[in-house]
C-alpha cells in the first residue's frame, strides 16, 4: 500500500515525464535539470532562509500553545527547501506568487519582515493585513506576494489570472502558483491548467506534494499518484524533483523559467517534499508513524543537508553556529513584537470592507 | 536558569486537558521534535513535542492528571548550555517597557482611506445639461456602447467569458467588441466558469479591470467561491492592501421558458455579503451609467442583468461620459399614496401597476434601487414618509429577499412612518416550472402589485 515517502535519492534528482503513448512525441520539452550549482555566498543565503523557516514556524508553534495564536495554523516545517529554492530564483517585484494556507515559509522566503507576518498570527494591529487576515491570509501587493489562500485550490485559477496579468501587460514577469498534493485534485485546478496552456500564460505551476492532504495520503487519494504527469493532458509538461534538497528545487526552478519565459507557456513542478508536523496544530497525525516522520528527519532533512554542501564547502561549524545564534535572535525578535504589538483599533474592524465609499 | 513547559493549546477550542502520559523523565535530554507527553485534548489525543532542545528538569505535573489549564507549567527545562539565547516565550511575558521607537508597530496606511472621501451625502445623479439628446437604445446596446467606452479610455479593462468574441455573445451584449479591441482583450473562454473567474479574479490582483460575463447568472454558481472567497474578501483580509476591482456580469433571473436550472435570481444571494458590490438596472441610461461606474470602481462588482429587457428600448442621455453614483436609488415616478420599491425586470412591472392604479386614484410613487449593496435606505424611508405605505416589488423568491430585507429596514427605521404592513409582491416559492401556465402564474405580474397596493390603502 504505502508508497516509498522519501524522495528518490538518485544522482538525477529530477524526472520529466515521458511523453504517454501515442503523445505528440515531436513536441518540445524541457530538459532534464541539473543541481544548481551554488556559490558559497548562496548557500550560506539558503542555509539562512531555510533555518529562518524552521525557527520561525517551531516559534508559531510554540505561540500557539500559549494561545496567542488562534485558530488554524499550518507549519511548514520539513518543506523549506521548496520555497527557499524556489523563491530564490525569481526576481522581487517582477515575477508574483501566490499560494494556498501553509504560507509562512514562501513569505519569508521572499524576503518579507517576520515581524509583521509574527505579530498577523497573534492577531495584532502590526500584522501585515492588520491583524484582519491571520495566518493564511496574508498578502504583500509590494513584493507581489498575493496570498495566503484559504480555499484549496483557488490559488491556481487566480495564480493563472496572476499569469494572464503578465501576460497581458506584457511585463516579462513569471507567476509560480503553490498548491499541495491535496488541491491536485480540486476541479478548477484542471481548468486553470487548460486556459493557461490554452493561453501560453507564463506561470509555474508547483505541487508540493508532502505526502499527506491533511490526513490521506496521496495514493489513497490520487487515482495518478505521480503528480508531475498530472498536466499531461493538456500538454503542460512536469517534472519530479526532490523537493527535500534545495539546489535541486533551485536546478529545477531555473530550468522552469527557461521553459516558460521561452514563451512555451506553463510547466508543471511535483515537489516530492514531506512536513514533519500535523496538518495544522490540532492534528494529532495518526495516519502516519512516528518512524516515518523520525526517518525523513534523520535521512532528508533539508536543512541537515545544505549544512553538508556548506561544510563541503570549506564553511565552519562556527560560522553556522553564529547563523543559527542570529536566527534564533531575530525570530525571537519577532515573537516579542508579536506578543507585545496592540491588537487592532476597535474602529479596524468597519474599515477596508469597501475601498470606496458610495 | 530553566525553560517553562506549559500546557499546550492544541486545538482552536481547547481550553484544558488531560495530561494522559509523559513520554519523558526528569533528566532526559531532549531535542526539538521529540514528543514529551501525550495530552488528551476536547478532540483527540495529540502528542506534544519539545520545541527547544535541553534536559528535563522537574516535572510539575503528573501524568493522568485532568483539567489542566492551558498555560499552566507542567515542567521546566533547562536551557542549552546557557550560551546562545534559546528563545523563551515566557521572557517576554511581562511586556517590561512599551515597545522601543524602532519597534513600535507600523501603524499601516489603510487603503480605503486613501480614496475614501466624504462623499456619501452629495451623490446625485449627474444634471443632464438642457438641450441634450436622449436617443432610444437597447439595454443590450447601452452596456455594449458603457464596456466600449470604458475599454477606449482604460487599457487595463478587458472581457472575458464563453462566447464574448467571435460570437458576438450568447445575448450579443458584447456585440462589435471583439472587431474594435481584438482578441488580447476580448476574450473567449473554454466553457469553465469556476476556473475563469478564478483567472479574472487573480488578473484584478494583478492590477487589470476585468469585466467577467457569465452566459447567465446561474452558471455563475459553480464560480460563486471566487466571487465571494475571492474577490469580496479580500480587501478586508488583506488589511486594505490588496484590491480586487472586477465586474461580474450577465443575465439574472428568469427568462422565458427556460426551467428551473436557468430562472434564478442571484440578488439577494450577493446582498448578503459584505465586501461586494450589487447593482441591478432597469433601464437602458441607467445600464450603461452604472455599468461605467462598475468598471471604474475599486471594488468587486456583481452586475446583474436581465434577458427579458436586454431588448427594450429607452431613452439614453447622448453624453460622452455618462456616469452614475453607486448606491443610489432612482425615482421613477413620483407618488403621494403608496410607495412601490422594486429593481431590475420589477421596476417594469411596478410602473405599469403604478398606471393601473392611478386609473383607480391612488397615486403611487416608484422607487428603482438600482443598487442592491449598499442599499439607499435613505430614498426609501423618505418616500414612505410621504406615503407612509411600501409595497416591494421583486422578481424573486420571497424568503430571506431584497424584500424581507426592505421589509425589515422600514420596520427599524421607519415604523412611525408606517400606517399599513410591508408588503412584498414576490414570485411563489418554488422551483420556476416550465408550463407555460405555470410559470405564469409563479412570477410576479402587475395584477399581484395593484392588488397590494390597494391593500395597503385599504381600499
Amino acid at each position: 500500500m504505502a508508497k516509498p515517502t522519501t524522495p528518490r535519492a538518485s544522482s538525477a534528482k529530477a524526472q520529466a515525464a515521458a511523453p504517454a503513448a501515442g503523445a505528440d512525441h515531436n513536441r518540445p520539452r524541457p530538459e532534464t535539470p541539473t543541481d544548481y550549482e551554488a556559490s558559497k555566498e548562496e548557500l550560506l543565503e539558503f542555509y539562512r532562509q531555510m533555518v529562518l523557516i524552521r525557527r520561525f514556524e517551531e516559534k508559531a508553534g510554540q505561540l500557539y500553545g500559549l494561545g496567542l495564536i488562534g485558530g488554524f495554523c499550518h507549519l511548514y516545517i520539513g518543506q523549506e527547501a521548496v520555497a527557499v529554492g524556489i523563491q530564490s530564483a525569481l526576481k522581487p517585484g517582477k515575477d508574483s506568487v501566490i499560494t494556498g494556507y501553509r504560507d509562512h515559509g514562501h513569505m519569508l522566503a521572499y524576503g518579507i519582515d517576520p515581524k509583521v507576518i509574527m505579530a498577523e498570527l497573534t492577531g495584532r494591529e502590526a500584522g501585515i493585513s492588520r491583524g484582519k487576515g491571520g495566518s493564511m491570509h496574508m498578502f504583500s501587493v509590494e513584493h507581489k506576494f498575493y496570498g495566503g489562500h484559504g480555499i484549496v485550490g483557488a490559488q491556481v485559477s487566480l495564480g493563472a489570472g496572476l499569469g494572464f496579468a503578465h501576460k497581458y501587460n506584457d511585463d516579462g514577469g513569471v507567476c509560480v502558483a503553490y498548491f499541495g498534493d491535496g488541491a491536485a485534485n480540486q476541479g478548477q485546478v484542471y481548468e486553470a491548467f487548460n486556459m493557461a496552456e490554452l493561453w501560453k500564460l507564463p506561470i509555474i505551476f508547483v505541487i508540493e506534494n508532502n505526502q499527506y492532504a491533511m490526513g490521506t495520503s496521496v495514493n489513497r487519494a490520487s487515482s495518478e499518484d505521480q503528480l508531475y504527469r498530472r498536466g499531461e493532458s493538456f500538454r503542460i509538461p512536469g517534472l519530479q524533483v526532490n523537493g527535500m534538497d534545495v539546489l535541486a528545487v533551485r536546478g529545477a526552478t531555473e530550468e522552469a523559467l527557461k521553459w516558460v519565459q521561452g514563451g512555451n507557456g506553463p510547466i508543471l513542478l511535483e515537489m516530492k517534499t514531506y512536513r514533519y508536523r500535523g496538518h495544522s496544530m490540532s492534528d494529532p497525525a495518526k495516519y502516519r508513524s512516528r518512524e516515518e516522520v523520525q526517518s525523513m528527519r534523520d535521512n532528508s532533512d533539508p536543512i541537515e543537508g545544505v549544512k553538508k554542501y556548506l561544510i563541503e564547502a570549506g564553511v565552519s561549524e562556527d560560522e553556522i553556529k553564529v547563523i543559527d545564534q542570529d536566527i534564533r535572535k531575530t525570530v525571537s525578535e519577532a515573537a516579542d513584537f508579536a506578543e507585545t504589538s496592540p491588537e487592532p483599533d476597535m474602529a479596524e474592524l468597519y474599515t477596508d470592507v469597501l475601498v470606496e465609499q458610495y | 536558569m530553566g525553560i517553562a513547559i506549559k500546557m499546550p493549546a492544541l486545538s482552536p477550542t481547547m481550553e484544558e486537558g488531560t495530561l494522559a502520559k509523559w513520554l519523558v523523565k526528569e533528566g532526559d535530554e531532549v531535542k526539538s521534535g521529540d514528543i514529551l507527553a501525550e495530552i488528551e485534548t476536547d478532540k483527540a489525543t495529540m502528542e506534544f513535542e519539545a520545541v527547544d532542545e535541553g534536559k528535563i528538569g522537574k516535572i510539575m505535573v503528573a501524568e493522568g492528571t485532568e483539567g489542566v489549564k492551558v498555560g499552566t507549567v507542567i515542567a521546566e527545562m533547562a536551557g542549552e548550555g546557557g550560551e546562545a539565547a534559546a528563545p523563551k516565550a515566557e521572557e517576554s511575558a511581562p511586556p517590561a517597557a512599551p515597545q522601543a521607537a524602532p519597534d513600535a508597530p507600523r501603524k499601516a496606511e489603510s487603503g480605503t482611506a486613501k480614496l475614501a472621501a466624504e462623499v456619501k451625502a452629495t451623490v446625485q445623479d449627474p444634471a443632464i445639461p438642457e438641450g441634450t439628446e436622449f436617443v432610444k437604445t437597447t439595454v443590450r446596446e447601452a452596456l455594449r456602447d458603457a464596456m466600449a467606452e470604458e475599454m477606449r479610455k482604460d487599457e487595463r479593462v478587458f472581457v472575458m467569458g464563453e462566447e464574448v468574441a467571435e460570437y458576438q455573445g450568447a445575448y450579443k451584449v458584447t456585440q462589435g467588441l471583439l472587431d474594435e479591441f481584438g482578441p488580447r482583450r476580448v476574450i473567449d473562454t473554454p466553457i469553465t466558469e469556476y476556473g475563469f473567474a478564478g483567472v479574472g479574479t487573480g488578473a484584478a490582483m494583478g492590477g487589470l479591470r476585468p469585466v467577467i460575463e457569465f452566459m447567465t447568472f446561474n452558471f455563475a454558481m459553480q464560480a460563486i467561491d471566487h466571487i465571494i472567497n475571492s474577490a469580496a474578501k479580500t480587501n478586508y483580509m488583506s488589511g486594505g492592501q490588496m484590491r480586487c476591482p472586477i465586474v461580474f456580469r450577465g443575465p439574472n433571473g428568469a427568462a422565458s421558458r427556460v426551467g428551473a436550472q436557468h430562472s434564478q435570481n442571484y440578488g439577494p444571494w450577493y446582498a448578503s455579503v459584505p465586501g461586494l458590490i450589487v447593482i441591478a438596472p432597469y433601464d437602458a441610461a441607467d445600464a450603461k451609467g452604472l455599468m461605467k461606474a462598475a468598471i471604474r470602481s475599486e471594488d468587486p462588482v456583481v452586475f446583474l442583468e436581465n434577458e427579458l429587457v436586454y431588448g427594450r428600448s429607452f431613452d439614453v442621455p447622448k453624453l460622452d461620459d455618462y456616469v452614475l453614483p453607486i448606491g443610489k436609488a432612482r425615482i421613477m415616478k413620483l407618488g403621494k399614496d403608496v410607495t412601490l420599491v422594486s429593481y431590475s425586470i420589477g421596476v417594469g412591472v411596478a410602473l405599469e401597476a403604478a398606471e393601473t392604479l392611478a386609473g383607480e386614484g391612488i397615486d403611487a410613487e416608484v422607487i428603482d434601487l438600482r443598487t442592491l449593496r449598499p442599499l439607499d435606505t435613505d430614498t426609501v424611508l423618505e418616500s414612505l414618509k410621504k406615503t407612509n405605505r411600501i409595497v416591494v416589488v421583486e422578481e424573486g423568491w420571497p424568503t430571506c429577499s431584497i424584500a424581507s430585507e426592505i421589509a425589515a429596514v422600514v420596520m427599524e427605521k421607519g415604523f412611525d412612518d408606517l400606517d399599513a404592513p410591508v408588503l412584498r409582491v414576490t414570485n411563489e416559492d418554488v422551483p420556476l416550472p416550465y408550463a407555460a401556465n405555470l410559470e405564469k402564474a409563479a412570477l410576479i405580474d402587475a395584477a399581484r402589485v395593484v392588488e397590494a397596493a390597494k391593500k395597503v390603502c385599504y381600499k
